[in-house]
């Protein structure tokens, strides 16, 4: 069984989650520790704007089955959950079929309202163990300490899925793309994962020919560029979204993305909590004060608890950087 | 032995163990680091965000609780970064709280309040945002206050680790979240949903602000001072002298009972009373019970009730073990009752009626007073129960400095009081004084001469001892912490008779005790406590003759099984 852990070492696989952590490592990590261990494949795809995870349950679930069950081959497992966005459940029928046979493996639906944060590695956990949903001290990690305080395996559906591209030596070093927003080409596109933007949009037919600026790495949590910009890598879960630069309104922009953190911050912690609460509050109010909402931006990305909370301030401080630098000074 | 570490704090090279946070490493150098979210009795949650450092080479902050230290680490604990997010999160945090200072038995205690003046926070920075949220009661006892409430989230820590009950719940999320009470079983068992409180009041004691907070009683006792036509006495249990000092700057442990008596004069209590009689009372109705339970083959294990929420917990939750409760009421009603039998009958004075108050370690005791069938005549025993915490507030509201107080003694009447009644404020003073009077009811002529049970006696959770007593050996159990006790009653067949407090260390970390108490400031009280006990000469109930003359006077009255007995219910509610 080392030879799967060569296989993904060699191929320099990165998980597609984001954070892009080497995946064979995880692998090792999650064995060297002592206890039953358990594999959890997080399709829970919470942000807006990306839509591969359920692309491939659509196209590929068998690769992804696959791959939980080479990775149940190297850690033995005690249990395996495909934890789902509920809006897939139209694919239950399906996957259920795939996965007969192999008992250990059951499916877990993200809850309806328990949004993005739910798909955070360590709040997945207190959805599985029925606890609060909220963000978990890390360290420990879930590879040492997860799902029952157990090693756990958390991997992407998409990291899985290029698994058994690895396994079946298919993997040819592509990734999916989510292209999306002011286009005319929206969809999920497989592509070579050191593609630029530019490139993606060109090949998928979406450069628009007008002016416009992207927010790259997903619709919440996403950087924000202009057309300069546009020949960095996609980075982060592969998402591309086009907005025209002329026609869209600035202050309810930023609304978007603020309310979007209230109504999914667990409410742990008080940077997240309270701050994202002030700053929509601001972004309502007569007159904006740009230092203090500056400020509060600032403090999130110093001191939230969670990576959800610091992920705010980059498209809107992004956004201010590259598209509006006068906004702020109103 | 644990790897050792140097690291500095604030440029200054410390020394700390592997495993250490970088908390606990700035608090044995004495580097000050404000917290507001932690608390050493309860795991570390990392919410507040208070507690921040910057370390050298990151550029985010991290949380002093949350972070262990590491070789060579340099850490800021004032820098300007940590100054900007821990200043701007205070500020969040005030405006969640809805400040009641004024009026809030808390504002001595208070964490926030003492975190804005040391650090100039402007407190009304942001518009108060939780003016419409809802105050929640819990029986007569306790309640939580959601305007004030600052998401903490310790008393949900405290309710379901400390106490093992999880009446409290965290319900929605994000800024909406707030805590609340489980009121519906949702096809869940009792014990499963968490369905009642059991009013023991840690919730109130590990919150940093007051926002759950005892149900206040000092208004109804003002008016009761105030009033010319009421003669009112107080009473005042073992646990609190060696701890209402803290409240007035005095060390843990520092026993101020004489000191007290002359506070409660001030305040216009015309008669004070030590409940340390009524607790030699409860130990000779105890082990007496105890005995005869042991020689008739009655129900065993024999199971405490000085505790009002451990009672509560039995009644709601496991009311199948109701006979295993000593039929012995506390010792607040032993001698709340002989002061409306006996004492009312010598003091009774035309046109005034007489009202005992009494100063409590605890929120539970708030209830206990008011339980129907513990009325005699028709009438309460115990007018009103102030907690350790709201009988500070009054005296601070009343400009009564307790430490500089000249020390009084109490009423002539029902004042003696053996050494065995003194520890009843700590874990396993009630079992210790039993076994003191049940060994000499079993074996009068035993030659077994030995007063200290000392197996019995300290924090932890669960203790387990065995004495030979004649040609018995009698195996008893003491615990404390609730969540202890619900452990143990799967194994309390092992076991003649146990001792059962509801918080951990017993009434020294009562739930109306003064804030913050942790396990070094119980560990003071409670060695307080035995010390009392050690240098007395009387130290059997059972040779207080003024106790035994009382359970005389008792019978003689017919009043013996009233005032001395009572009875337990099951309860849905």
């Amino acid at each position: 069984m080392e030879d799967i852990i060569s296989k993904i070492k060699e191929a320099e696989l990165v998980g597609r989650g984001g954070a892009g952590f080497p995946v064979y490592k995880k692998w090792e990590l999650v064995k060297s520790f002592s206890g039953d261990k358990y594999i959890i494949a997080n399709g829970a795809e919470g942000e807006p704007g990306v839509r591969k995870d359920e692309y491939i349950l659509k196209n590929h679930s068998q690769e992804v089955i696959s791959a939980l069950e080479l990775a149940d081959k190297y850690l033995q497992a005690k249990e395996i959950f495909l934890y789902l966005n509920h809006k897939f459940k139209y694919l239950e029928r399906k996957l259920k079929k795939q996965i007969r046979g192999n008992k250990k493996i059951k499916i877990i639906y993200k809850p309806k309202n328990a949004g993005y944060i739910a798909g955070e590695e360590s709040a997945l956990l207190s959805i599985l163990e029925n606890r609060h949903l909220e963000a978990g001290l890390r360290p420990p990690f879930p590879v040492e300490s997860g799902y029952n305080s157990s090693p756990t395996l958390v991997n992407n559906v998409e990291t899985l899925y290029n698994v058994s591209l690895v396994a079946k030596d298919q993997y040819q070093n592509d990734r999916f793309y989510t292209i999306s927003g002011a286009c005319f080409n929206p969809g999920v596109y497989k592509l070579k994962e050191d593609f630029s933007i530019k490139q993606v949009l060109e090949l998928t037919k979406n450069l628009p020919a007008f002016d416009f600026f992207v927010q790259v790495g997903g619709d919440a949590s996403g950087e924000v560029l202009n057309q300069k910009q546009i020949n960095h890598e996609v980075s982060g879960c592969g998402a591309v979204t086009i907005y025209n630069l002329k026609k869209h309104e600035p202050i309810e922009l930023l609304k978007f993305w603020v309310s979007f953190y209230v109504d999914n911050s667990c409410g742990k912690c008080t940077p997240c909590r309270e701050g994202t609460y002030r700053l929509q509050q601001m972004l309502s109010a007569k007159k904006m004060n740009w230092d203090h909402f500056l400020e509060i931006l600032d403090n999130l990305s110093y001191s939230s608890f969670c990576a959800l909370g610091s992920s705010l301030p980059i498209p809107i401080k992004s956004y201010l950087k590259n598209i509006n630098p006068d906004l702020s000074l109103t | 032995m644990k790897k050792k570490i140097t690291l500095k704090i604030n440029n200054k090279k410390v020394i700390a163990v592997a495993g250490q946070t970088i908390l606990e490493v700035a608090k044995e150098n004495n580097i000050f680091i404000p917290t507001l979210c932690h608390h050493p009795d309860l795991p570390v949650k990392g919410n507040c965000r208070i507690c921040l450092v910057e370390i050298k080479g990151q550029k985010r902050l991290f949380t002093s609780c949350s972070t262990v230290v590491k070789q060579g680490m340099e850490v800021k604990t004032n820098s300007k970064k940590v100054k900007f997010s821990r200043n701007l999160n205070l500020e969040l945090i005030f405006s969640e709280h809805v400040e009641k200072c004024p009026t809030c038995i808390n504002n001595i205690d208070c964490q926030l309040l003492a975190l804005a003046k040391r650090y100039k926070i402007k407190i009304t920075e942001f518009p108060d945002r939780k003016n419409q949220r809802k105050t929640y009661k819990l029986g007569p006892a306790v309640e939580i206050d959601g305007s004030q409430c600052i998401d903490c989230q310790s008393c949900l820590q405290a309710c379901e680790l400390l106490s093992g009950i999880s009446h409290l719940k965290l319900s929605g999320r994000g800024y909406r979240q707030e805590i609340k009470p489980v009121n519906k079983l949702k096809g869940k068992s009792a014990k499963e949903a968490g369905f009642a409180c059991v009013y023991c009041g840690q919730c109130a004691l590990h919150c940093p602000v007051g926002s759950a907070q005892e149900q206040s009683n000092f208004l109804e006792v003002e008016k009761i001072l105030n009033n010319p036509k009421i003669k009112a006495v107080a009473q005042i249990a073992p646990a609190v002298r060696v701890s209402i000092g803290e409240e007035f700057g005095l060390k843990p442990g520092e026993v101020v009972t004489e000191k007290l008596f002359s506070a409660l004069k001030l305040l216009g209590f015309e008669a004070v009373f030590d409940v340390n009689f009524g607790a030699d009372i409860t130990t000779l109705v105890e082990a007496q019970e105890l005995v005869d339970r042991i020689k008739n083959k009655k129900p065993l294990p024999m199971m405490t009730s000085c505790c009002p929420a451990w009672v509560r917990y039995i009644e709601v939750y496991r009311p199948e073990l109701i006979p295993l409760l000593t039929s012995s009421r506390s010792p607040q009603l032993h001698n709340a009752g002989l002061i409306k039998s006996y004492w009312q009958k010598l003091n009774q004075e035309t046109g005034r009626q007489i009202k005992t108050v009494s100063i409590m370690p605890c929120t539970a005791k708030k209830y206990e007073a008011k339980r129907p069938e513990l009325k005699v005549k028709g009438q309460n025993l115990i007018d009103e129960v102030l907690t350790t915490r709201e009988l500070a507030y009054l005296l601070h509201k009343k400009g009564i400095d307790l430490k500089k107080l000249k020390p009084e003694k109490p009423d002539n009447l029902l004042s003696r009081h053996s050494g065995a009644a003194a520890i009843y404020g700590g874990s396993g003073g009630v079992m210790e004084s039993a076994l003191r009077t049940a060994k000499y009811y079993l074996s009068p002529k035993s030659k077994f001469k030995a007063l200290e049970f000392k197996t019995v006696r300290g924090l932890q959770g669960i203790k387990e001892a065995n004495f030979k007593i004649g040609a018995k050996t009698l195996k008893v159990a003491v615990v404390s912490g609730l969540k202890n006790a619900q452990k143990l009653l799967d194994q309390r067949k092992k076991y003649h008779y146990i001792e059962v407090m509801a918080c951990p260390g017993g009434c020294i970390g009562g739930g109306g005790q003064p804030i913050p108490t942790n396990s070094e400031i119980r560990e003071k009280r409670r060695q307080a406590l035995y010390k009392i006990d050690a240098t007395k000469k009387l130290r059997q109930a059972h040779k207080n003759n003024e106790a035994l003359n009382m359970l005389k006077w008792l019978e003689d009255n017919n009043l013996s099984h009233k005032i001395l007995h009572t009875k337990y219910f099951k309860r849905t509610k």
